[in-house]
C-alpha cells in the first residue's frame, strides 16, 4: 500500500484509543469506521484499503461491513440529510406519501442526492421515534411530526431557490 | 398510580447526577455492594420475576444463573440498547432522560454476576440518547461510581459505550455480539448459549437496558413488593411504547397485567378523531396482530402467548377502522425483507418473496390464489432458521392473513377496479381518507367508486 492518506497520525491516534477500550482489536471496527465517516463525511474505496490494512483483515472483510451496515456511506451525503421513517407507525400516519412529496420537490428518488450536492433523501426503517410519527432525521436530529410544510421550511433554510 | 422508571421522566434534568442523586440515585448499588451477598442479590432478582424487556421475556435471575463462573475467563455484562423493534421507543426514553438509572442497574447485576467490564451497545442512530449516556458514564467515573473501588469497596467496573451501525438484527443478541467484535450481525447457533460463550468466547449476559433499569427498584424494596406488582410469574411494570392511531402516543408505564382496552382507551387517550379500532399489533411488529374483538388481554408475556401473540418488546401499535390491512401488511413485510440479514434461505428468500407478491397485490396484479399462496410461503418461515425474526416476521404475517383474509381476498378481488381508479398502488397514507376524501376501506371506496359513475360496483358490494 501506498503512503497513508486516510489515517493521518492524529487520525490514528483517535483510532488506537478505541482500540484500547476492547480485548481484540478487530471489536473495534465499526467505531473506527464511525470516526474515519465523520472524519471525511464518506468512506471511499481508498479509506477502505487502509481500514483493512489497520485493522489486519482482508479488504472483503471492510466491504462486508460497508454493505451490512445502512449507516456507512461510500459516497458524501448532501450538506442536508432527510431520512423519513417508513415503517407501520409513521407509515399509518401518512410516511408514505411525506416521502413521495418530498422526492417531488427536490426532483430525485429516495437514495439520492441532489446534484449541487445539497440534498440528500432517504427512506429509513424504523427509527424509534414512532410517538412522533410521521418522523425523521434531519442530518443527526431526529425530528417529528414531519409534515410537508415543516420539511419544505427546512429545505427553505438550506436552499433559498427550492422554496 | 407510582410509577418507577418513568417518575424520572417528569424531573427536570435527572439525567444530571447531582439530580439523580437528590432523587435518591445510586443508594441501592451502595446498598447491594456493601451489605449484600452477590448470590443474595441473584436470589432477589429470581424471586421477582423479572423478564427480560427486551422482547423475549426470559427471566433475568435464570438468564444470569446460566454463566458459569469457574472458568478462569472473564464474564462480560453487554447491555442491549440496540432499540430497534418497530413500534418500541422505550430505551431511547431512559438513555435521554435518566441514564444514571442503567448505570446503577449495570453496577448491580455486575456484581451479583462477578463481572468487571461492561459494553452498552447503543444502536447507531441514537445521537442525543448516545451523548446524554456518554456524559453521565464520564459523571459516574468522576464520582467513583465507576472504575475501581466503587463506593469504597473492593469492586471494579467498566464501561464501554459502543454505537452501531444501523440493522436491526444487531438487536437479537447473538447478532449483536457479532456485530460487537466488529463482524457483520449474523446471528449464532445456540447452543451454545452466550451466558456460556458470548462475547469473545467468554461468559456473558446479556440484558435490556430497561430490565437493568428494574434492579435498583427491587434491591431497594424487595423481591415480593415487584413480584406483586404484577402478575404470575411476570412481575412489576413495564414500559409500554404506544403509537399510532391514538389520542396521546407515548411511553406508558403500567403493571404487566394491564388490559390493553385500558391502555388504549385510557391511558393513550383512544383512537384518534373518535374512530373505531380496527387491529393493534401489541408486543412490536414482530408479534401477531390482536383484532379489536381481542383487546381485553392482559399485556404480560404469558396471557399475550396464551392468545396467540407476545408481549416482545411492548410495542403497542394502533390501527383504526379506515386502515388498510394490505396495505399495513405490505409495510411490515417490507421492514423483514429489508432486515433479514441474509444468512438463513427460508427468512431471506420467503420475506423477499413475500415482500414482493404483496407490492404485487397492491399494484392492483393480485391472482385468486395469492392468499393460498402466501399461506404456504408463511408456513415454512418460522422454526427453520437460527434466530427468531423469521419466526416474528412468520407470527405477524399469518396473523394478518388469517384474521382478515376476507380483507385481502376482497381486495384481490377487486384490484383491478382500485388500479383503475388510479390510487391503490400503495400509495396513499395507510388509514387516511384516500385523495378525493373517500374513506380508505376497500368496501367504501368500491362504492365510492361506482357512486362516481365511473365504474360499476362488482355484485359482491
Amino acid at each position: 500500500m501506498n503512503q497513508p492518506a486516510i489515517f493521518t497520525p492524529e487520525l490514528k491516534k483517535r483510532a488506537d484509543q478505541i482500540c484500547a477500550n476492547y480485548p481484540v482489536k478487530r471489536a473495534a471496527a465499526l467505531p473506527v469506521m464511525r470516526l474515519v465517516q465523520e472524519t471525511y463525511g464518506s468512506i471511499s474505496e481508498d479509506a477502505e484499503l487502509e481500514i483493512a490494512d489497520y485493522f489486519q483483515i482482508p479488504p472483503m472483510g471492510v466491504r462486508e461491513l460497508m454493505t451490512f451496515y445502512t449507516l456507512f456511506y461510500s459516497k458524501p451525503k448532501g450538506k442536508c440529510h432527510l431520512q423519513i421513517c417508513r415503517t407501520l407507525s409513521c407509515a399509518l400516519r401518512g410516511a408514505e406519501e411525506l416521502i413521495r412529496d418530498m422526492e417531488e420537490k427536490l426532483g430525485i428518488e429516495c437514495g439520492r442526492t441532489t446534484e449541487d450536492g445539497q440534498f440528500s433523501l432517504d427512506h429509513v426503517e424504523c427509527l424509534g421515534a414512532c410517538e412522533k410519527a410521521p418522523a425523521g432525521q434531519i442530518n443527526q436530529e431526529y425530528a417529528g411530526p414531519l409534515t410537508k410544510e415543516k420539511l419544505f421550511e427546512i429545505i427553505k433554510q438550506y436552499d433559498v431557490s427550492k422554496a | 398510580m407510582e410509577k418507577l422508571i418513568s417518575r424520572f421522566f417528569k424531573i427536570p434534568n435527572a439525567t444530571s447526577l447531582p439530580v439523580y442523586l437528590a432523587e435518591g440515585g445510586y443508594e441501592a448499588a451502595k446498598l447491594a455492594l456493601r451489605n449484600r451477598k452477590p448470590e443474595e442479590i441473584e436470589g432477589e432478582v429470581k424471586r421477582s420475576h423479572l423478564r427480560g424487556l427486551g422482547g423475549a421475556g426470559f427471566s433475568c435471575g435464570v438468564k444470569w444463573s446460566f454463566v458459569p463462573r469457574d472458568t478462569g475467563k472473564p464474564i462480560y455484562l453487554v447491555v442491549n440498547a440496540d432499540e430497534g423493534e418497530p413500534g418500541t421507543f422505550k430505551d431511547k426514553y431512559i438513555l435521554t432522560y435518566v441514564p444514571h438509572l442503567l448505570i446503577e442497574g449495570m453496577i448491580i447485576a455486575s456484581y451479583a454476576v462477578g463481572i468487571h467490564k461492561a459494553f452498552i451497545y447503543i444502536r447507531g442512530e441514537y445521537e442525543m440518547p448516545y451523548l446524554k449516556l456518554k456524559e453521565a458514564v464520564g459523571e459516574a467515573y468522576q464520582k467513583g461510581f465507576l472504575g475501581e473501588n466503587i463506593f469504597g469497596t473492593k469492586f471494579d467496573l467498566d464501561i464501554v459505550i459502543h454505537r452501531g451501525a444501523g440493522a436491526y438484527i444487531c438487536g437479537e443478541e447473538t447478532g449483536l455480539l457479532e456485530s460487537l467484535e466488529g463482524k457483520k450481525g449474523f446471528p449464532r447457533l445456540k447452543p451454545p448459549f452466550p451466558a456460556v460463550v458470548g462475547l469473545f468466547g467468554c461468559p456473558t449476559v446479556i440484558n435490556n437496558v430497561e430490565t437493568l433499569s428494574y434492579l435498583p427498584f427491587i434491591v431497594q424494596r424487595g423481591s415480593e413488593w415487584f413480584a406483586k406488582l404484577g402478575t404470575e410469574r411476570n412481575g412489576g411494570m413495564r414500559l409500554f411504547s404506544v403509537s399510532g392511531h391514538v389520542k396521546r402516543p407515548g411511553i406508558y408505564e403500567l403493571p404487566m397485567g394491564i388490559l390493553l382496552r385500558s391502555i388504549i382507551y385510557e391511558h393513550a387517550g383512544g383512537i384518534s378523531e373518535d374512530r373505531k379500532l380496527k387491529a393493534v399489533v401489541p408486543g412490536g411488529l414482530s408479534a401477531a396482530v390482536l383484532t379489536a374483538d381481542e383487546i381485553d388481554v392482559k399485556m404480560d408475556f404469558d396471557s399475550l402467548k396464551a392468545v396467540g401473540s407476545m408481549g416482545g418488546s411492548g410495542g403497542v401499535i394502533v390501527m383504526d377502522e379506515t386502515t388498510s390491512m394490505v396495505d399495513a401488511l405490505r409495510v411490515t413485510m417490507q421492514f423483514f425483507a429489508h432486515e433479514s440479514c441474509g444468512q438463513c434461505s427460508p427468512c431471506r428468500e420467503g420475506t423477499g418473496w413475500i415482500d414482493r407478491i404483496l407490492k404485487r397485490i397492491v399494484a392492483g396484479k393480485g391472482r385468486a390464489d395469492d392468499v393460498d399462496h402466501l399461506l404456504d410461503i408463511g408456513k415454512y418461515l418460522g422454526g427453520t432458521t437460527i434466530c427468531a425474526l423469521a419466526d416474528g416476521a412468520q407470527m405477524t404475517f399469518l396473523s394478518y392473513l388469517k384474521k382478515f383474509r376476507k380483507e385481502f381476498e376482497d381486495f384481490i378481488r377487486n384490484s383491478s377496479l382500485r388500479a383503475n381508479a388510479g390510487w391503490s398502488s400503495g400509495g396513499r397514507p395507510l388509514g387516511l381518507p384516500a385523495p378525493d376524501g373517500r374513506s380508505g376501506t376497500v368496501s367504501e371506496a368500491i362504492s365510492g367508486i361506482a357512486s362516481a359513475g365511473r365504474l360499476k360496483a362488482p355484485s359482491s358490494q
